[in-house]
């Protein structure tokens, strides 16, 4: 079950010709891929496309009563390979992935695919994770484009134009024989808009047909001579019929007056940004009314020479806006119009920063640096717009404001397995830490500050595997997520650990679900999936492919268990990988999944226990050892009212789970007496009330006892 | 470049995004930022505006800072071209559901002086970095909240999280509300309600929270003194009433009396000091500790206004009441104490509570209660000492809300009457007691310094091995006596070395400290 669900959402995608769509980019993209009888989809969940996986599974019941395939695929790399149904036969399909780190995995797939090319209109969604927000490599996708001639949109960010994109990439792909990129951002990916809908289409061949008439031409297979075929083909005629079909269809758009001497050159997704820093120089009006040139590039490989030429030609100068480093466009229209012998004036990065997000500062400041320099014809308005006001002194803020890195949620099952390896570090020394991807990389933040190095998806312990040497005892560690391990680590990593003879130590940290994306099912989840073949467990897998050291703990929260086992992974005379698996179920899914139904019970009159934690205050003496353990949202501090004290006490605030992970700590590092767990048990039985009356008479009675022997200082 | 003097040169026309309001709210991962995102877009749109919302998704946000954004505009009729993203010195409206999220804010230039309504509540979350620090770690509130009013236009701060409590809502309902008070969107306040009505979740709760925020707001903006903290009363003096065997209500008037002859700048600490002597002991106990006041006093001057007997008053305490097997076992058989956690937890009257404590002595802990020959005796004898160790040393789950359980820690408390023939007792004395005589020496020749000396008591705390870090850290805080000798700036030194010796866990800070002091 993913962390989010779309199943009131999805009722949308039933919309029909001329209704009006509200909601979410991603769902729009969704409706755009029915609209155009798309035959298949597949994909594999990352921000910021996470949803667009989510949205897609909660709506299989509408995909199945359209005759639409959709899979959620075991890596990108997969996702890529199944466009191949559309290589033969004439079969709409469209697959969606995180990138630019999904691109890499599946590049392979994707080379493959656009050499060969498509006949079919296959359509790659790719979520281009830079800037704010992004949590990998800030690298572009556009790169990808390039080396393998895949057709990039990246469309204006509003929804009519996602849409519309969607549409035009299918049939761009399939007048060209080329598959196609659509790009989406971060943002535009979660922009609430609106637009117009059509009526869903059926796919003119499904893949019941396809299999029924199979298909094969050996021109379309990448081997030689085919590939050398295909080289020449890719320039001599999709490249051409691309190009025509982008001009034809006017896939890029013109906005503002042709006749003035600068103009501006932007990709697509630029569009707003651009539009917001000429208003708010008044150069634009609320609606987008520009009264600069813009040449909006909702295609951005090919580039379309004639249209280039063709906008620079009367200009003195023109300003390319182009996000991100390498400046791919901006060197391709220099050439151009240095194969033209035009004279324009080419600008791009100069005024703009050679490399980071173009944020509304960063629009509004180079786009007026290039107006200035370049045309002082401009027509007079007044006094200078937004002139920005005095920036408050912030130095002072800027020591006392503290850095605030996402990190492990309350009760996280993840928490406990970073503090038993951090007391284990106490114990036997620093160790090589290999990190992996997941939401267990937090642990390279404080308090654990634990893990050197992350080099991809389901690549810790292959990121280790130099260090395998008899020179030493002291071995490595290497985590993984069970989202990374079936993604490709059981292959890369344990496979190759196990081929090898490495003979590290490997956690495998199974939380149930492909947690850090949203908490959707993989194949080791726990859950019961209609539509998913679920429960396969990871040590299974790792036997079978040959470790013979495999140990599983079902419940990390038992951080002594832990650090024992851990200490046994690094100091048993086994050779070979000695792989853990630590599992305990997500808490933010778990409690999604848990607390309706627990509140509910307590409604009927049912037996229910809630367990939290707590701190004695009196005992606890605010040295915070647990809280360097931890790092747990709910577990804080508060200050005493008590002049003697200095220091403020450990405090569990009202969001504690009862996860146990302080208690497990205070245990396993033999840190203080002051936690205690608290279960409240609600409706309880009768016998249990009875029994609980009479313990309370006997445990009063020895209170009571002591009181009257003794001096009770109380505040009046 | 020079900004200032391009616009100038390029002379153009007005803000055309005037009729645009931009709202950006920074919150805390998990604070329900998005349910605040779409209400207010609901909101826009039920009073005839087109708004558009963007967010960051993914894992970027678990429990990190996280940034929502909203633009509205009057609908025309046409598609205004809304940006995705706010822009520095662009935000009309600054929403913050945490006061150090609105310091963020301002550093990040969102918050302008020329434009911007803040909205922000003033409570905390504490930072991983503020709670992991061995002392006091969290982050100083009021310089933050001293620097909002002059960053914005209009600030609207105030314990918006309190107000959502009190009314058993989240914050995002009180969010609501200080936005609707604070006047800066030009909707109808029936406007909002409907909105969260029509969200159709917790609606009661919701609506409660959002009014009492609403007036809150309205009353601290009338007041002007929107971002004041709420005027600190004076702490009246505790007064403590005491029952019990009269003789020892007697007895316990007596001590006082011994109190009121102290200075009285003394009063507040010595009175707290003897009740936590009597509390964790006995009477005698408490004479014992005010033996140990009167002769710090006897050295002490009143020109050093009386500083030298305040603190001892404050740290002997401490260091008489150490924690022990006993004291933990005494605490949490306490009545008040059951009493406390039901408060915490909220125990509903229908309700039954189960309590386990978690404990994990060491054969440390139980030789430090054992008569001070027989503890000895096995300390002396490794063999002996870790093989009961092998037997003890281990976590312990105790139900306390058991018979069984709760008679065991009774039963440790019980011991209260030997616990001064134990070795933990004797160990505790001998320390406090060359400590006392270490600073009594000092005051004469340098009264600050003295003061430092028992301040250094800060050091040790915590259990085992927290506890015997504290001590190391102490003594060689104090181990740079020698290398101070003689010099005017001793205090200043020391004071620096225990600040050091608080900043971190191994006490790395203090051993860079104690290298420059070497140097000196």
């Amino acid at each position: 079950m993913a962390e989010r669900s779309f199943v009131k959402e999805v009722e949308k995608l039933r919309a029909g010709e001329g209704e009006v769509f509200r909601g979410e980019g991603i769902l729009a993209i969704t409706k755009a891929l029915l609209e155009n009888g798309v035959g298949y989809v597949g994909g594999y969940q990352g921000s910021p496309i996470s949803h667009l996986m989510d949205v897609l599974a909660d709506a299989q019941d509408i995909l199945g009563e359209l005759g639409v395939h959709f899979e959620a695929s075991a890596s990108e790399a997969a996702a890529a390979a199944m466009l191949a149904a559309s290589v033969h036969y004439p079969i709409r399909g469209a697959v969606t992935f995180k990138s630019t780190v999904g691109t890499n995995v599946a590049s392979d797939a994707l080379a493959n695919l656009s050499s060969g090319g498509v006949t079919g209109g296959s359509l790659v969604i790719v979520g281009e994770d830079y800037g704010e927000g992004s949590s990998i490599m800030q690298e572009r996708s556009h790169a990808f484009a390039m080396k393998s001639q895949i057709w990039l949109l990246d469309p204006r960010p509003n929804l009519p134009s996602i849409v519309k994109a969607v549409g035009d990439g299918f049939e761009l792909s399939e007048a060209s024989n080329t598959p196609v990129m659509l790009q989406v951002r971060i943002r535009s990916c979660h922009v609430h808009g609106e637009f117009t809908t059509k009526d869903n289409q059926r796919p003119s061949m499904s893949v019941a047909d396809a299999l029924e008439n199979p298909k094969r031409d050996l021109n379309r297979i990448v081997l030689p001579p085919a590939s050398f075929l295909h080289e020449q083909e890719k320039v001599t005629k999709r490249l051409p019929a691309a190009l025509d079909y982008i001009q034809t269809h006017k896939l890029n758009e013109l906005f503002g007056p042709q006749g003035s001497n600068v103009g501006i050159i932007l990709q697509g997704g630029m569009y707003n940004g651009v539009i917001r820093a000429l208003q708010r120089l008044g150069l634009a009006d609320i609606n987008g009314e520009t009264q600069i040139p813009l040449y909006v590039m909702n295609v951005t490989y090919p580039l379309v020479p004639a249209e280039i030429t063709e906008f620079c030609r009367t200009k003195e100068a023109v300003l390319v806006v182009e996000e991100g480093y390498p400046d791919y466009l901006e060197q391709a229209v220099g050439a151009m119009l240095q194969k033209e012998g035009l004279t324009t004036k080419l600008e791009g990065k100069g005024p703009f920063p050679e490399a980071g997000e173009y944020t509304g500062q960063v629009m509004l400041d180079s786009i007026q640096t290039f107006l200035a320099t370049h045309c002082d014809a401009l027509p007079g308005k007044g006094r200078a717009p937004n002139t920005p006001g005095a920036l408050p002194d912030i130095k002072e803020l800027q020591e006392v404001v503290p850095m605030r890195p996402p990190g492990f949620c309350v009760g996280c099952p993840e928490r406990p397995i970073f503090a038993a390896t951090k007391l284990v570090e106490d114990e036997l020394g620093p160790h090589h830490i290999a990190s992996d991807i997941g939401c267990h990389l937090f642990s390279i933040m404080p308090p654990f500050g634990i893990g050197s190095t992350t080099m991809g998806y389901g690549l810790g312990p292959a990121s280790a595997s130099a260090f395998n040497t008899t020179k030493t005892d002291r071995r490595s560690i290497s985590f993984m997520g069970d989202g990374g391990f079936w993604h490709n680590g059981l292959t890369t990593s344990i496979g190759n650990a196990v081929f090898n003879q490495n003979d590290g130590v490997i956690v495998i940290v199974d939380n149930y679900y492909s947690a850090a994306t949203g908490g959707q099912d993989i194949l080791s989840s726990r859950a019961n999936n209609k539509s998913k073949s679920t429960k396969h467990p990871i040590t299974e897998a790792v036997k079978g492919v040959g470790v013979k050291w495999v140990r599983q703990l079902d419940r990390t929260y038992d951080v002594t268990q832990m650090q024992s086992i851990l200490k046994e992974a690094l100091t048993t005379d086994v050779k070979g990988p000695k792989v853990i698996i630590a599992s305990s179920e997500c808490m933010l899914n778990k409690q999604r999944r848990e607390k309706p139904i627990i509140n509910q019970a307590v409604k009927e009159q049912k037996r229910v226990v809630k367990t939290r934690f707590g701190v004695d205050e009196d005992v606890c003496t605010g040295d915070h050892a647990c809280m360097r353990l931890s790092g747990c949202p709910s577990l804080t501090v508060k200050d005493l009212d008590d002049p003697l004290r200095d220091d403020p006490v450990a405090h569990i605030d009202q969001n504690c789970v009862g996860c146990g992970n302080c208690g497990e700590v205070a245990d396993a590092a033999i840190l203080c007496p002051s936690f205690y767990q608290a279960d409240t048990i609600h409706n309880p039985s009768k016998t249990e009330r009875f029994f609980s009356k009479i313990r309370g008479r006997i445990i009063s009675a020895l209170q009571n006892w002591r009181e009257r022997r003794s001096l009770i200082i109380e505040e009046a | 470049m020079d900004i200032d003097t391009q616009w100038q040169a390029l002379g153009t026309g007005e803000d055309e995004t005037r009729t645009i309001t931009k709202i950006a709210i920074f919150a805390v991962g998990g604070q329900g930022g998005g349910v605040l995102t779409d209400w207010i877009v609901n909101l826009a749109e039920a009073n005839g505006y087109k708004a558009q919302s963007t967010s960051v998704a993914g894992v970027a946000q678990r429990t990190g800072a996280t940034i929502y954004y909203v633009e509205m505009a009057p609908d025309t009729g046409k598609a205004p071209v809304f940006s995705l993203s706010p822009a520095q010195g662009d935000v009309d409206i600054v929403i913050c559901a945490e006061l150090m999220e609105a310091g963020r804010a301002v550093i990040r230039g969102f918050v302008t002086a020329d434009k911007t309504t803040l909205i922000a509540s003033s409570h905390r979350i504490l930072a991983v970095s503020e709670k992991i620090v061995p002392g006091k770690g969290e982050q100083d509130s009021d310089v933050v909240l001293s620097r909002l009013g002059n960053a914005s236009q209009k600030l609207v701060a105030f314990n918006m999280e309190e107000v959502a409590a009190d009314n058993g809502s989240v914050i995002s309902s009180s969010l609501f509300g200080a936005l609707a008070g604070s006047g800066a969107l030009p909707f109808l306040k029936s406007t909002y309600e409907d909105t969260i009505r029509k969200g159709g979740k917790g609606v009661k709760a919701s609506l409660a929270s959002f009014n009492a925020s609403f007036e809150h707001a309205q009353s601290s903006a009338a007041a002007g003194s929107a971002g004041t903290k709420r005027p600190e009363q004076l702490k009246p003096e505790k007064a403590l009433t005491v029952r019990g065997p009269e003789k020892k209500r007697a007895a316990w008037q007596l001590l006082l009396s011994r109190i009121e002859a102290l200075p009285k700048q003394a009063h507040e600490m010595a009175l707290a000091g003897l009740r936590k002597a009597v509390e964790f002991q006995d009477l005698e106990y408490g004479e014992e500790y005010l033996n140990h006041l009167e002769i710090v006093l006897a050295s002490d001057t009143e020109n050093g206004n009386w500083e030298f007997t305040r603190v001892a008053a404050k740290y002997i305490a401490n260091a008489m009441c150490y924690d022990d097997t006993i004291r933990v076992a005494d605490i949490k058989t306490q009545k008040t104490r059951l009493q406390r956690v039901e408060r915490e937890i909220g125990l509903g009257a229908e309700n039954q509570l189960e309590l386990t404590e978690y404990l994990h002595p060491r054969m440390e802990e139980i030789c430090g209660t054992l008569p001070v020959r027989l503890g000895k005796w096995i300390e002396a004898r490794p063999k002996v000492f870790s093989w009961l160790d092998r037997r003890v040393n281990k976590g312990r789950r105790i139900r306390t809300h058991s018979v069984r359980g709760f008679l065991s820690l009774w039963l440790i408390s019980s011991l209260k009457p030997w616990r001064r023939s134990f070795l933990r007792h004797e160990i505790e004395t001998e320390h406090l007691q060359n400590w006392r005589d270490l600073a009594i020496k000092t005051v004469h020749s340098d009264y600050d310094l003295a003061v430092e000396i028992l301040t250094c008591r800060r050091l040790i705390k915590g259990y085992s091995d927290t506890h015997k870090r504290g001590h190391s850290k102490f003594d060689r805080v104090l181990s740079s006596l020698t290398l101070l000798k003689d010099r005017k700036d001793a205090a200043d030194w020391l004071r620096r070395l225990r600040e050091a010796a608080l900043l971190d866990e191994k006490g790395e800070a203090l051993e860079g400290a104690l290298k420059t002091i070497q140097t000196l």
